[in-house]
């Protein structure tokens, strides 16, 4: 079992630190590794070489926190849709081709001035891929897994979010297949924005509730 | 199992590095780790439960240290040895030993879009009758199985109120293993976070679990 031995004994390399990646020049031991693995799997015909390209493709450039945007900006133009993605949000979700995999069992969750959402996986890395696409590297590290159900409230100022005392915080842990949406705040002052222009304030931290929507500050290049 | 996984309440993993314009694939390997996981999963030989198992049998010190892909590269290698789908002798080797016939993968380019877009459920629709209702409460048991379970440790033995039935579900205890799926209610618990953490959560908080069934005990 050399190779194996190799495969675990790759991630002793100094130059790996845990959770965190830096960019080489040389290719790494496990990437040299994980091309090795490519070749004798598509050598035995087990994998389509394209499937590989195409699936990365998908996460690269088609599924991303664009999809997820587009269904808070709806909801917050369109009253009914609201209620049918905070009933249904599979079903909701659906209604703008937004499904499958990771996203099979959606709950949308939603944010008011008295409650405050945040989403977390500490067992593993659940993250609602048809509507944020893959997770950030943080959100799949120890020490958020570790501190979101302990210290929500230090885990938001961290991210530059302070709330207050008389806000509730709910913590939600992604355990089952469920996959959980926050449905951030409509920002104050964005009553005379079009949905599009809605759709382009919403950000993926919003959507996983380390963060709130804002207008852009007048001046700021944000 | 009560692997560091299930780190839920651990103190002392370091700071949040929070990053907004990281690329999805920050190196080009992991892209390639990440496909052909999800390529692979593809035979059908495994469960979406077995695989994230595999990963939390790495030992602890090697998990805390291994980056995200190479856990899911390392728990990758030992599905495909413990499925049958490829030998020990050809890892060792890098190649297909002689002989052995060419296969034909599930997951073709073609198949990608359809295939992400459909997705597995892990819901089931048969009648199962769920044991506990909405506003009941609840204790979730204090167990410590030494297989895959989906329990976190900082919520076992805790009180809390069922927030919602979400259906019936497969349940990863058994689905992990290969054995029955035995699917039963899963339900959304809120805990207050001061059942959980005592003078360390606010009073005013809450964390919500999906529970399986079987996971709890009337209070």
């Amino acid at each position: 079992m050399a190779f194996l031995a190799k495969m675990k004994a790759a991630t002793n390399t100094p130059a790996q630190k845990p959770d965190h990646h830096h960019h080489q020049a040389i290719p790494s031991e496990v990437a040299l590794r994980v091309k090795a693995l490519e070749s004798l799997l598509v050598e035995k015909g087990l994998v389509d070489p394209a499937a590989l390209d195409a699936l990365i493709d998908t996460y690269e450039n088609k599924v991303g926190p664009r999809n997820g945007a587009r269904v808070v900006a709806r909801a917050w133009v369109d009253p009914a849709y609201k209620e049918r993605l905070l009933i249904n949000a599979t079903a909701a979700i659906a209604e703008l081709g937004y499904t499958g995999m990771q996203g099979e069992h959606m709950v949308v969750v939603e944010n008011t001035p008295k409650v405050h959402n945040l989403v977390v996986c500490t067992l593993c890395s659940c993250y609602p891929w048809p509507v944020l696409g893959l997770p950030p590297v943080w959100y799949k590290s120890a020490p958020y897994r570790s501190r979101a159900v302990i210290d929500p409230r230090g885990v938001l100022r961290e991210f530059g979010l302070q709330l207050a005392e008389d806000v509730e915080v709910r913590v939600w842990d992604s355990t089952s297949e469920v996959r959980f949406l926050v449905l951030p705040e409509r920002p104050a002052g964005s009553e005379q924005l079009s949905e599009e222009a809605l759709a382009a304030l919403v950000t993926r931290n919003a959507m996983i509730g380390v963060a709130k929507v804002t207008l852009p500050q007048p001046g700021g290049h944000s | 199992m009560n692997g560091v996984h299930d780190m839920g309440g651990m103190h002392g993993l370091g700071p949040i590095q929070a990053e907004n314009e990281e690329p999805v694939f920050p190196e080009r390997w992991e892209g390639r780790a990440f496909a052909l996981t999800l390529a692979m999963a593809a035979w059908r030989k495994w469960t979406l439960d077995g695989s994230r198992h595999q990963r939390e049998l790495i030992p602890s010190a090697e998990y805390l240290r291994m980056s995200y892909y190479e856990k899911w590269i390392a728990g990758l290698v030992e599905l495909l040895v413990k499925s049958g789908l490829v030998t020990s002798t050809e890892l060792e080797r890098g190649k297909a030993v002689l002989d052995s016939p060419k296969a034909a993968p599930p997951l073709t380019a073609d198949k990608v879009l359809p295939v992400l877009a459909h997705g597995r459920p892990a819901s089931r629709d048969v009648s199962v009758l769920p044991r506990f209702r909405v506003g009941q409460r609840v204790r979730t048991r204090n167990m410590h199985p030494t297989g895959h379970t989906r329990l976190p440790r900082y919520a076992r033995d805790k009180l809390g109120t069922i927030d919602r039935d979400r259906g019936v579900f497969v349940f990863p205890d058994t689905n992990a293993h290969s054995l029955d799926e035995k699917p039963q209610h899963v339900y959304s618990v809120r805990f207050g976070a001061s059942e959980l953490w005592g003078e360390q959560g606010a009073p005013q908080d809450a964390v919500y679990i999906d529970i399986w069934d079987d996971y709890l005990e009337p209070a």
